[in-house]
C-alpha cells in the first residue's frame, strides 16, 4: 500500500504481525518473501522484538506487544519498562520477531469429528438406552 | 556515613532525577524515553528515601528537605545539575560517571552501623544495578563516537566537585519551587 | 461496493475481528492508519503541555506520578506506531508527518496549561475524555489495535485517579488553591466539550461504519458530561455553560460548542501548535545522530 521501497523496519521474514503477507494485493515492492527492497533497507537495520508477559507465577505467557531495538542488550531494559514497570509482570520473554513462526491453516477437509464433542452424540442413545433399562425393570 | 555526605547523596539523586526527567517525551527514541523515564523516576524515589530517613533525625519532612532550602543549601555535585537536553552524548556521559563513582559510595552505605540506612543502601543498589546496565549499554554502543569521548573528559573532575552552584542550577530551582513557593504552607 | 468488501463488511459489522495480514479492503486500511496515527501523535503531543509541569511539581509525590503518567503517554504512543507501522506506515513517516504538519492530533493538545490548576483538570477531565474513546475503542474491528487498548486504558486510570487526587488536595486547601482549579476549569471546558468531535451521525461515520469506532461522537460526550458533570458539580465548581443540564429524557443539553474552532485548531493553528511541533521537530534534528548511531549495525 505505501509501498516505495518497502517497509524497512519490518525484518523481511517477519511472520507475526508481519504485514508484508498480501502479495497479492501489493505487487512487487512490497513484501516479496524474505528480501529486503529500496535504499531505506540498509540505513536502517533494527530489529523488532516481540514481548510475551507472565502475569503471574504459573500462569501462561501472552504476547503483550513489540519493541523495536538495535539488538538484544537494548531490547531487554526497553522490553522491562514497557511491559513491567508497573509491576504488571513477573516474568517476561523477549524474541526477535523473526523466530516467531505462525501457523494458522489448518486443514480438515474430510471433517474429522471425532476429535470434536460433536462426534460423540450421546443424548439420543442416552434417552434410549434409560427407556429400555427402565422397560426391562418394570417386567 | 555521616548526615552531611548523606545529604550530598539524597541531593546528587534529585537533582540529578529532576535533570534526567528533562528528558521525558524527548528522548532520541520512543522506547529509550520510557526506559530512561524509569532511571529518572528511580533517582528520585531515591533521594526521598534518603531524605525520608535524614528527616526523621532533623525534625522535618522529606518534601520540606527536597524544596525548602535555599539554593546555597544544597549540596549536590557540579555534575549533576548543569542541563544537558539536548545534548545526549553528554548526559549518558554523565550517566555513566555518575553511576560508576555512585556503586562505590552505595557500597561503602551497605555497610552502616545504621542497619536502617544499611537496608535503605541495598535496595538502591538493587535498583541501581539496571541503571548501571543501561549505562554500559550506552557506554557500548557510543564509544565510538567522538562527542562522546569529548564529553566524558569535559564531565569527569565535576564529579566531586561541591560548593558554589551555577547560575543554571539557581534557575532550576527557582522553576522547581515556584508552585510551592506561590502559596507558602499550602498542602499539594 | 464489491461482493468481497460488503462480505467484510458484514463481517466487522457483525463483530468480526480483522488480524494484521488478513485480507481488508483499500478504504478499512486507509481509514484504520490515519485513525490509528492521530492517536500516536496525540499521545506524542500531549506529553509536551504537562513536560513543563514535571518541572513544577510541588512536592516529591506529585513529580513522580506526574513523570510516571507522562511516561506513559509516550509508551501509548510506541505501542500505537508500532501497530501503524504493522500496517504499513513506517514509524519514521509517521513522525514526519506530524512535524509538517500534514497529520493532525487532538484539539486538546493545541492549547497552553498555564498553572498547576491545568495539571489537575487535564488529568482528571482530559484524560477522563479520552478514557471514554479508548474504552469503545476496546471492541475495535481490528484486533492488534484494540488488544492494545487494554494496556493504555488501564494505565489510564491511574493518571485519572492522579488528577482526581491533585484536584480534591487543592478543593480542600485554600481560596487560591480553589480559584486556581475553577479557572483552569473555565478555560478548559470548550476544547474538552469539542473533544469528540462534532455530532455526526454514528452511521455516516465511516469509522464507526467499519467499527474502528464503536460508538457515535454524540454518544461519547454524552457519557462525558453524565461521568463528569455530577462529579465537578459535588466539589462547588462550576461550568462555564449557563445552558448546561439534564434534561427529562436524561439528555444532556448545552451550548452548541464552536466547530469552526475545533477545526481551526485541528488543522494546526492552535494557540501552541507551531511552538510545540517546532520543539518536536528541533528534539529530533538535535538527536538524529542517536538513532544512525543505534540503527548503523544491528549487531
Amino acid at each position: 500500500m505505501e509501498g516505495e521501497g518497502g517497509n524497512p523496519e519490518v525484518p523481511p521474514d517477519g511472520i507475526l504481525g508481519d504485514a508484508e503477507a498480501r502479495p497479492e494485493e501489493e505487487g512487487g515492492t512490497w513484501g516479496k518473501h524474505g528480501f529486503p527492497h529500496g535504499s531505506e533497507q540498509s540505513e536502517r537495520r533494527s530489529v523488532i522484538y516481540e514481548v510475551f508477559r507472565q502475569e503471574r507465577k504459573g500462569q501462561a505467557f501472552a504476547h503483550a506487544g513489540s519493541v523495536e531495538a538495535p539488538n538484544e542488550a537494548f531490547a531487554e531494559p526497553y522490553a522491562r519498562e514497557q511491559y513491567g514497570r508497573r509491576g504488571e509482570s513477573t516474568a517476561l520473554w523477549v524474541v526477535p520477531r523473526e523466530a516467531v513462526h505462525e501457523i494458522e491453516d489448518f486443514a480438515d477437509e474430510l471433517g474429522r469429528n471425532y476429535h470434536r464433542v460433536d462426534g460423540y452424540p450421546l443424548k439420543e442413545k442416552l434417552g434410549r438406552a434409560r427407556e429400555r433399562a427402565e422397560a426391562s425393570r418394570a417386567s | 556515613m555521616n548526615a552531611q555526605k548523606l545529604l550530598e547523596l539524597a541531593d546528587d539523586e534529585l537533582i540529578l532525577g529532576w535533570r534526567n526527567s528533562e528528558w521525558t517525551g524527548i528522548a532520541p527514541l520512543l522506547e529509550e524515553d520510557v526506559a530512561f523515564s524509569s532511571i529518572a523516576q528511580n533517582e528520585i524515589g531515591h533521594a526521598r528515601a534518603l531524605y525520608e530517613h535524614a528527616a526523621r533525625e532533623l525534625g522535618t519532612t522529606a518534601d520540606e528537605l527536597a524544596f525548602d532550602r535555599q539554593p546555597e543549601e544544597y549540596r549536590h555535585s557540579r555534575l549533576v545539575e548543569l542541563r544537558l537536553v539536548p545534548d545526549w552524548a553528554a548526559t549518558i556521559a554523565r550517566h555513566y560517571l555518575y553511576e560508576t563513582a555512585d556503586e562505590e559510595r552505595i557500597g561503602a552505605l551497605k555497610k552502616s552501623d545504621d542497619p536502617e540506612l544499611a537496608g535503605l543502601a541495598a535496595k538502591i543498589d538493587r535498583e541501581e544495578a539496571y541503571h548501571r546496565m543501561h549505562a554500559q549499554m550506552w557506554f557500548d554502543r557510543l564509544r565510538e563516537e567522538p562527542r562522546f569521548a569529548a564529553a566524558l573528559e569535559e564531565l569527569r573532575p565535576l564529579a566531586e566537585t561541591r560548593g558554589e552552584h551555577t547560575p543554571e542550577f539557581v534557575e532550576l530551582w527557582e522553576e522547581m519551587t515556584s508552585v510551592r513557593r506561590s502559596l507558602a504552607g499550602a498542602t499539594w | 461496493m464489491d461482493p468481497r468488501e460488503q462480505e467484510f463488511l458484514d463481517y466487522v459489522q457483525s463483530g468480526g475481528q480483522v488480524e494484521t495480514d488478513d485480507w481488508m479492503p483499500d478504504d478499512y486500511r486507509t481509514k484504520l492508519i490515519k485513525f490509528i496515527e492521530m492517536h500516536g501523535n496525540s499521545e506524542l503531543m500531549g506529553v509536551l503541555p504537562e513536560r513543563e509541569w514535571i518541572l513544577r511539581a510541588p512536592t516529591l509525590q506529585r513529580k513522580l506520578a506526574l513523570t510516571a503518567k507522562v511516561q506513559d503517554e509516550v509508551g501509548h504512543s510506541q505501542l500505537i506506531y508500532r501497530v501503524v507501522e504493522d500496517l504499513g506506515k513506517p514509524r519514521e513517516q509517521c513522525l514526519a508527518d506530524l512535524i509538517s504538519g500534514k497529520s493532525k492530533f487532538h484539539n486538546v493538545f493545541h492549547y497552553p496549561t498555564k498553572t498547576w490548576g491545568d495539571v489537575g483538570v487535564i488529568a482528571w477531565l482530559v484524560d477522563a475524555a479520552a478514557i471514554i474513546s479508548q474504552k469503545a475503542l476496546l471492541k475495535c474491528s481490528y484486533a492488534p489495535y484494540a488488544r492494545i487498548m487494554k494496556k493504555i486504558c488501564w494505565e489510564e486510570s491511574f493518571h485519572i485517579l492522579h488528577g482526581r487526587d491533585v484536584i480534591l488536595t487543592m478543593m480542600l486547601g485554600t481560596d487560591e488553591q480553589r480559584e486556581l482549579v475553577q479557572e483552569a476549569l473555565d478555560r478548559w471546558w470548550g476544547p474538552l466539550m469539542q473533544f469528540h468531535g462534532n455530532p455526526i451521525s454514528r452511521d455516516e461515520d465511516p469509522m464507526y461504519v467499519w467499527r474502528i469506532k464503536s460508538q457515535g461522537n454524540e454518544e461519547a460526550r454524552q457519557q462525558f458530561l453524565d461521568g463528569y458533570v455530577p462529579q465537578i458539580w459535588e466539589l462547588g465548581l462550576t461550568v462555564p455553560d449557563p445552558k448546561l443540564r439534564k434534561n427529562e429524557d436524561g439528555v444532556w443539553e448545552y451550548t452548541e460548542p464552536d466547530w469552526d474552532e475545533l477545526k481551526h485548531v485541528v488543522t494546526g493553528h492552535g494557540p501552541k501548535t507551531a511552538e510545540r511541533l517546532e520543539l518536536r521537530r528541533s528534539t529530533r534534528e538535535e538527536t538524529e545522530w542517536v538513532r544512525r548511531a543505534m540503527l548503523a549495525e544491528a549487531a
